[in-house]
C-alpha cells in the first residue's frame, strides 16, 4: 500500500509500509533508537516540556495525553512499549497560540510515554510519563 | 476513501485581537494500525489518517503527523492566536489518498 | 481537584478483589453534559428493588476521571460522531415510497422514547425494544424489505440519535400490566447462575458493584447509558450485544441478540435503572 506524504522528522524507524508486511509484532522495539535518531544523540534537558498522561489508563485503546513546551518548534511523542514507538509529531506554525496539544493514543501495555521537544534554539527537552494499562476483567 | 468519515471541529466564532483560542477536532476514522489480523490470520493492512494541518488565514497553526498509535476517531486539540477575522481551514490526509476538509469562520474585533 | 491516587498492589483472586483506589474514579462526582443537561447518576433505588439495592448508580460513576470527562462535553464524546450519522439516517429516504423516519416523526417527538423503552406493544402483543420498533416502522410503515439488523451499524447510529435527544429524561419503564410477565422472566434470568463459572448478573452487579473483577471496576450494570461508546473497541455498543458478552464471560452458550430472553432481560435491567437519567450515548471502558 503506498502512502501519501508523511513527514518522518528525522526518525529512521521502519516505515509503515513495512509494517503491513511484517508479522504481528509482539515485541516492542523500544523508543531509544527512534529518539536518538531524532535528537542526533544530543543531550536533552528535563525542563521546559510538560507531558500529562494518566497514571493508570482505564483502557489502553484510548489514552488522552497532553504536551506543552513554550517556545518549542515541534514536539514528538514516542511510546516505548508499542510495536511501533512513533506516536505523533506536532509542528507549531506561526499562527499557533501556544506550543501545546492534546490527543488520544493507543498503548499496548504498561509503558513509558516519552515526549521530546525541539526548541527554537536547537536544543531538546524530554519528558517521560509511565502509564499503567489495565487489561482484563469481565468487561474485557 | 475510508467509509463514512465524519469530521467535526470546534473553534470559537468570535474573539478579540491577539486572543489565544482553543481549537478541537474529532474525526471518525478506524485508524487501522496494520497490526491486527483478520479471522483468516491475514494482516489487516494499515489505513490511517497520517497528517493533519490547521491554518488560519492560510498561516499554519499546527501540522501534525499521526502514526498508527493514535486512537481510532482521532482527537486533536491545540491553540491558535487570532489577529484578524478570517477562516480556519482543517485538512486531514488519509493513507488511501483521500483528503478531508473542514473550515470555520472567526470574526475578530 | 482530584489527585491521582497512588498505585496500590492488589491481590487478584479468581473472583473479586476488594475495592481499592487504584484507578481514580470520583464516586461523588456529578455529571452535567455541555453545562446544560443535568444527569441523575445516583438516586434511591426503585421500589421493586427493595431488599436488593437501596441506591442505584449510573455506570458513569465507576469510570476513571478521564473517562468521565469525555462524556461531559458533546465534542469530546466520540459517540456523538455517530449520533450525527444517526440524525442523517433519520432524515434519509429509505422506504418503498421514499419515506424517511422524519416523514412521520419530529426528533422532538422522540424525547421520551429511550426513557420508556422497552415497552409493551398492544398491537403486537409483546414487549418491544427500540430496535424492534425501528424495524417495525421500517417494514410496516415504510415498506422496506430488509429492515436493519438489531446490532448493525445503522441501527446503532440511529438508536444513539434517539437516545441523545432523550438525554436528561428520567428512565421510567413500565413493569406492570401486560409487560409484567416479560419483566418477571427478565428478573428470573438476572438472578440465574449461568455457565461454567456459574455467575448470575446479580453476583457481579448487585453483590459486588464497586469491587474489582481482575482489573475491571464493577458497576451496577445499569443500561441508561446505552448505546455506549466503549474505549475498548472505540465504537458504539448496543445493550443486547453487551448482554451477549457478559453471558459469554461466564463461559455459557449465550442467548441470541433479539431473543425473547434478551428482550425480557433488557426490560428488567432497564427497570433497575428507573430514576436515573438517559445518558446515551455514554462513554464507558
Amino acid at each position: 500500500m503506498s502512502l501519501t506524504r508523511r513527514k518522518f522528522v528525522g526518525t529512521t524507524v521502519t516505515s509503515a509500509a513495512a509494517l503491513t508486511v511484517l508479522p504481528n509484532l509482539s515485541l516492542a522495539e523500544g523508543a531509544g533508537e527512534a529518539i536518538s535518531a531524532y535528537t542526533g544523540g544530543a543531550a536533552t534537558s528535563d525542563t521546559g516540556l510538560t507531558l500529562i498522561a494518566p497514571e493508570i489508563a482505564e483502557n489502553g485503546n484510548t489514552v488522552q495525553i497532553e504536551v506543552s513546551a513554550p517556545g518549542a518548534e515541534e514536539i514528538v511523542i514516542f511510546a516505548d512499549g508499542n510495536p511501533n514507538p512513533n506516536v505523533a509529531t506536532f509542528k507549531f506554525g506561526p499562527a499557533a497560540g501556544s506550543q501545546a496539544a492534546t490527543t488520544r493514543i493507543r498503548l499496548a501495555g504498561e509503558q513509558d510515554v516519552i515526549a521530546i521537544a525541539k526548541m527554537s534554539d536547537g536544543t531538546f527537552a524530554k519528558a517521560v510519563s509511565n502509564v499503567k494499562v489495565t487489561i482484563g476483567g469481565c468487561g474485557g | 476513501m475510508a467509509e463514512n468519515v465524519t469530521a467535526r471541529v470546534r473553534a470559537p466564532r468570535e474573539a478579540s485581537v491577539g486572543e489565544v483560542v482553543s481549537v478541537r477536532t474529532l474525526i471518525s476514522h478506524p485508524m487501522e494500525s496494520g497490526m491486527r489480523r483478520n479471522g483468516d490470520g491475514e494482516v489487516i493492512p494499515r489505513s490511517i489518517i497520517n497528517r493533519f494541518v490547521c491554518t488560519l488565514n492560510d498561516e499554519v497553526v499546527i501540522d501534525i503527523t499521526l502514526e498508527p498509535s493514535i486512537s481510532t476517531n482521532p482527537y486533536l486539540q491545540f491553540e491558535a492566536k487570532v489577529t484578524e477575522s478570517g477562516t480556519f481551514n482543517f485538512t486531514w490526509y488519509d493513507d488511501d489518498g483521500s483528503v478531508y476538509e473542514e473550515s470555520s469562520e472567526i470574526s475578530v474585533s | 481537584m482530584n489527585t491521582k491516587s497512588k498505585i496500590a498492589t492488589i491481590a487478584v483472586a479468581l473472583g473479586m478483589a476488594a475495592s481499592s483506589s487504584i484507578l481514580h474514579a470520583d464516586e461523588d462526582a456529578n455529571l452535567v453534559v455541555n453545562g446544560e443537561i443535568e444527569m441523575v447518576v445516583r438516586t434511591a433505588a426503585p421500589a421493586h428493588l427493595e431488599g436488593a439495592l437501596s441506591t442505584i448508580y449510573s455506570g458513569w460513576v465507576f469510570r476513571a476521571d478521564e473517562t468521565q470527562a469525555m462524556q461531559a462535553d458533546d465534542f469530546d464524546n466520540p459517540g456523538m460522531l455517530f449520533v450525527e450519522n444517526g440524525e442523517q439516517l433519520f432524515n434519509t429516504a429509505m422506504g418503498a415510497d421514499g419515506q424517511s423516519c422524519s416523514s412521520c416523526h419530529q426528533s422532538s417527538d422522540l424525547t421520551n422514547v429511550r426513557a420508556t423503552y422497552p415497552k409493551w406493544d398492544a398491537e403486537h402483543g409483546a414487549v418491544q425494544t427500540v430496535e424492534m420498533q425501528v424495524r417495525e416502522c421500517q417494514t410496516e410503515q415504510m415498506g422496506m424489505e430488509e429492515p436493519w439488523g438489531i446490532n448493525s451499524g445503522d441501527m446503532l447510529d440511529i438508536t444513539a440519535f434517539i437516545a441523545s435527544v432523550g438525554r436528561g429524561q428520567i428512565v421510567d419503564v413500565a413493569i406492570d400490566g401486560p409487560a409484567h410477565e416479560t419483566w418477571e422472566l427478565g428478573r428470573e434470568i438476572y438472578y440465574t447462575r449461568f455457565g461454567q463459572l456459574e455467575l448470575s448478573c446479580a453476583n457481579c452487579h448487585e453483590e459486588n458493584y464497586g469491587n474489582r473483577i481482575r482489573a475491571d471496576h464493577l458497576s451496577q450494570g445499569q443500561i441508561n447509558g446505552f448505546p455506549t461508546y466503549r474505549l475498548k473497541n472505540a465504537r458504539l455498543n448496543g445493550v443486547q450485544n453487551r448482554f451477549r458478552g457478559c453471558v459469554r464471560d461466564t463461559r455459557a452458550e449465550t442467548y441470541a441478540i433479539g431473543s425473547d430472553e434478551f428482550v425480557a432481560l433488557e426490560l428488567y435491567v432497564a427497570s433497575r435503572g428507573n430514576g436515573l437519567t438517559v445518558e446515551g450515548p455514554s462513554v464507558r471502558n
